[in-house]
């Protein structure tokens, strides 16, 4: 019975929209509204179970406030109400967890594509290579790099870090993944809508971890196809590439003069 | 004294489970063995007291029936106080800092340690005094 | 001086009383739990109180989006030092080493503790630890500011030199070994220094999650020592454990510091959930509902806790997610028995609205939220979409807020034990309402603040009005909560020697309120027939016992 909470959530997943938000929204990827479903089906779930609980703990206060010196009896046990609260709570786990395994495994498949964008964090900012072909973009703190990427089709993401531990994190996408230094984290984004999107380094990683932002601006596939072709054989190739190298030593240099100036390194 | 032995080697028992199968699954081996310890952890005071409950006669805090007065006798020595624990804390203290500003630190930290410790085995021996 | 203990029947007098020095060298070369556990208290709340305060400046920093209080490097050292002071300074050392180190030996009857020089000793690696963590802020580098997670390689000698993070992690490792003394000497005392009749399962629910917290410790602990050793030896003498380019692996860190790190949550709550146990009893005048269940549920939330460590980190990448999904789903079984089991203790009972008994149902709602966010958090996908951003702090301060409140609880209804004196109950409960409230105005927006994208972490924060006024909100509810805890220290200096407590006050039903207040120097005149887990009401209300195991309710004669 209350097991249908996960149940709920799966059918959710597919019956879709007419439920509120919760304070989520469904995003601009594939996976990014299957995750919101998932949020919308948790979401029920916790208030459904939520609400009794405060509704018993209400009760109980109201109910039971002390009336004089009355002693009460001084029962202590009642097994198949225990019983009761123990297995509907693992069923209700169950469905959750069937619900969760149902979405990640979609987010995590890495569908074969030839879209493929290296991201590359580091301190502070971000690079991001098109293998195939001369684009690079580089750019760091708030002077956000972007990233451009082909809308209705899977781009395969190697993320990479170069120092410490980042985060690469897009709102939009209700997505994010750590870089790592010394691993080759590879996800598929798979956008739905075209537009610009905000994007933040989440993962503590120094000074300007605050300011260490990008966008990822999805553009129709022929737009795409015309951006990478700017950079053929166009001075923007050898440009960004010294920018590319240069750019570990300039990182301070390029911070936003208002914030250099309120921020004292030791 | 069996709860306890019980207590200890059921968690044993689950650490060693789960530890195998997060094992055999993921193949990443730190946690493999942080599972593994804690498996240790369980079986080692746990078969300690396991052995023990077997060899003795219950206690009276473990008879459901004891009286007070079953208790009655030697509880234990207890020190009354001592400064000793101050000092080794000190030591400690001071062996700490000498990672950060200094290996000559380790001279008054490691000395009020062993200061601390024959202070403290001494007042043992002798039954009291701070 | 050493007293060589016996047990007696009843005595006219303390089997001892307390001797030697007197004034400032007392409170230094005691080894009596009690004094030792005062100290504990006074410095934990000393502890709250500085962590409350860096997070105020925190707070009053984030207010507007480019705040210019601090600067940024100081915002990392406060956030970082908010947090390590608050978790290894305040919540923890408040957990096990200070209402447990009073209230467990005498809630089994016990003399003190089974090593009492020991118990010393973890007091002063406490303190000197928490003196070396802090002094971080008087060096020239600052204090450490990595977040208290210290994640490799951030923390290494590259990225962060300079004492202060090497002091962070000094003061780690001395309060790490007074953890794990702390752990061994509970234990002991649980196993070997109960009195007669006092069976395992007759033990207060409190001194139950107090064994399995220092169990928890003992397995927990060590890790997190022997990973800082690690990250030291990185940092000083050229070890490449954890960074690449010596063949390292930085994710290594992550697996060491949250397989301390997860259990360290439960090592943290345990403690707390059992004075609300014990609390939510009292005041409802009866006993815990589903004494064993909840007994039981103490034991896996222990046992899947050590199973779970990798939920912290989903987005690495390199995790096996269904595993940690799956153990991190089932603890929330366990834990929903003990809310369930609270609640049944109250129903049907005569509810006194006591301050502790309002801050434990305080801590029951704050923690329900905090707990049905963190199911969100098991589910790998809901996690990649919130991980690190404000929504994980909301996640676990209305937790840690929570076990505050239970920690009031605990010092409104023990207080006067070990005191001998009641706190004013007016002040109190004005207090208990700015917490709760300021608790909930502080957290709430920061949930929707995370779900709107904005990361933890963050000294500045783009221009968005909504962030914004999120932010402001959350601020507000910080100043109630700061407002709070002047009151608490008001109620302190007002209710000082005022109201004398006397043996009972609260009808308790376990040991610690049939001895005086506060307690003589070895805890015990007399002891009664222990039958039950609840011998001081057996003793006071012999016609109420507890009605027996799968008794159903029957109209009382
Ligand atoms: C007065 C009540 C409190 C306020 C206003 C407060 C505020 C904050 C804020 C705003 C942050 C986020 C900083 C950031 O991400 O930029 C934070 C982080 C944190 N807080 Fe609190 N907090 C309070 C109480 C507590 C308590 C009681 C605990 C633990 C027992 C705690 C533990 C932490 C931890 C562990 C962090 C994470 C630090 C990090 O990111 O490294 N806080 N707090
Ligand atoms: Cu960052
Ligand atoms: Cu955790």
């Amino acid at each position: 019975m209350l097991a249908a909470a996960g149940v709920v959530a799966g059918g959710l997943a597919l019956s879709g929209c007419t439920v509120p938000s919760f304070g989520a929204s469904p995003g601009d990827t594939t996976s990014s509204r299957s995750v919101f479903h998932l949020w919308q089906g948790f979401s029920i779930g916790a208030l459904i179970i939520g609400g009794l609980v405060v509704a018993l703990i209400v009760w109980a206060v109201v109910r039971y406030r002390r009336h004089g010196e009355r002693i009460p009896d001084q029962h202590q046990y009642h097994i198949p109400l225990e019983m009761t609260y123990t297995i509907v709570p693992i069923l209700i786990v169950l469905g959750l967890f069937a619900a969760t395994m149902v979405v990640e495994n979609k987010e995590v498949a890495n569908p074969r594509t030839n879209v493929r964008i290296d991201v590359n964090a580091f301190q502070w900012g971000w690079k991001f290579t098109y293998p195939g072909s001369n684009a690079v973009v580089v750019g760091q703190t708030t002077q956000a790099p972007t990233m451009v990427m082909p809308v209705d089709t899977n781009v395969h993401i190697n993320l990479t870090s170069s120092d410490v531990v980042h985060g690469f994190y897009v709102k939009a996408f209700n997505f994010s993944r750590y870089a790592l230094p010394g691993v080759l984290n590879q996800f598929t984004l798979r956008a739905v809508a075209t537009g610009t999107f905000f994007g933040q380094c989440t993962q503590l990683c120094g000074l300007y971890h605050s300011l260490m932002w990008f966008n990822v601006k999805v553009v129709t596939p022929s737009q795409y196809t015309a951006w990478l072709a700017s950079f053929h054989g166009s001075a923007a190739a050898t440009a960004a590439a010294a920018a590319a190298a240069a750019v570990r030593q300039q990182t301070s240099s390029l911070v936003p003069t208002k914030l250099a100036t309120t921020t004292g390194t030791h | 004294m069996r709860v306890e032995a019980r207590f200890l080697l059921s968690l044993g028992l689950f650490f060693g489970i789960v530890g195998l199968i997060y094992w055999l699954w993921s193949g990443e081996d730190a946690g493999g063995v942080m599972l593994g310890a804690a498996m240790l952890l369980g079986f080692l005071p746990g078969g300690y007291y396991y052995y023990w409950s077997r060899r003795m006669r219950p206690r009276p805090e473990d008879d459901p029936q004891a009286t007070t007065a079953s208790g009655s006798g030697v509880v234990g020595a207890f020190p009354g106080s001592s400064i000793w624990p101050f000092t080794l804390g000190m030591g400690a203290f001071f062996t700490v800092l000498a990672l950060v500003f200094g290996i000559w630190l380790l001279v008054p930290g490691l000395g009020l340690v062993t200061w601390a410790l024959f202070g403290g085995v001494a007042e043992s021996r002798r039954g009291g005094g701070v | 001086m050493v007293d060589v203990l016996e047990r007696p029947a009843t005595l006219a007098e303390p089997p001892h009383e307390a001797h030697g020095p007197t004034g400032l060298l007392k409170w230094l070369t005691t080894t009596d739990h009690k004094v030792i556990g005062l100290s504990y208290t006074v410095t934990a709340v000393i502890m709250m109180v500085i962590g409350g305060a860096l997070a105020e400046i925190i707070r009053a920093q984030l207010a507007s989006p480019n705040g210019t209080l601090v600067s940024l490097a100081q915002f990392n050292e406060l956030f970082t030092m908010h947090g390590s002071v608050m978790i290894y300074l305040f919540a923890g050392p408040f957990a096990f080493g200070a209402l447990a180190n009073i209230i467990v030996p005498i809630q089994i009857g016990a003399p003190d503790m089974a090593f009492p020089r020991l118990n010393a000793l973890s007091y002063w690696l406490y303190l000197t630890g928490a003196i070396t963590m802090l002094s971080g802020f008087f060096t020239a580098g600052g204090a450490a500011n990595f977040g208290w997670v210290g994640y490799a390689p951030l923390s290494n000698s590259l990225n962060t030199p300079g004492a202060g993070a090497d002091l962070w992690i000094g003061g780690l490792l001395l309060t790490g070994f007074s953890a794990i003394f702390t752990g061994v000497n509970l234990v002991a005392t649980i196993f070997y220094l109960r009195a007669p009749g006092m069976t395992m399962f007759r033990m207060p629910i409190f001194t139950w999650n107090l064994l399995v917290t220092a169990i928890l410790i003992l397995l927990a602990f060590p890790v997190l020592t022997a990973g800082l050793i690690m990250l030291y030896a990185d940092r000083h003498f050229g070890t490449h454990i954890f960074s690449v380019a010596g063949g390292g692996v930085p994710v290594l860190w992550q697996h060491i510091f949250w397989f301390w790190g997860h259990p360290e949550v439960y090592i943290l709550a345990l403690p707390f959930f059992g004075m609300v146990t014990e609390i939510i009893a009292v005041f409802s005048r009866k006993p815990v509902f589903g004494y064993k269940g909840m007994v039981f549920a103490t034991i896996s939330i222990a046992a899947l806790s050590l199973g779970v460590w990798a939920h912290h980190m989903f987005t690495t990448g390199v995790v096996l997610l269904p595993f940690f999904s799956m153990m991190s789903l089932l603890i929330a079984v366990p834990t929903g028995i003990k809310i369930f089991n609270w609640i049944g203790t109250m129903w049907r009972g005569e509810i006194w609205f006591s301050t502790a008994m309002l801050m434990a149902l305080g801590f029951l709602v704050t923690f329900l939220i905090g707990g049905l966010t963190g199911i969100y958090l098991a589910s790998p996908p809901l996690d990649f979409f919130t991980h690190d951003t404000y929504f994980v702090v909301a996640h676990f301060h209305s937790v840690v807020m929570a076990l505050v409140l239970a920690g009031m609880a605990g010092l409104y209804y023990w207080g006067p034990k070990f005191t001998g004196y009641l706190l004013n109950e007016t002040i109190g409960k004005v207090q208990f309402w700015f917490l709760f409230v300021g608790t909930q105005v502080f957290t709430l927006p920061l949930y929707l603040l995370g779900l709107r994208g904005m990361p933890r972490r963050m000294a500045v924060y783009p221009h968005d009005p909504q962030w914004q006024f999120l932010n402001d909100l959350s601020s507000v509810g910080a100043i109630l909560i700061g407002v709070s805890t002047l009151l608490f220290v008001a109620n302190l200096v007002v209710s000082w020697k005022r109201y004398p407590a006397g043996d009972n006050p609260w009808d308790g039903q376990t040991l610690e309120w049939f001895t005086t207040s506060p307690p003589p120097h070895h805890n015990f005149y007399r002891l009664p027939p222990i039958r039950s887990e609840r011998p001081t009401w057996d003793h006071n209300h012999p016609d109420h016992r507890a009605l027996p195991h799968g008794h159903r309710v029957e109209a009382p004669e």
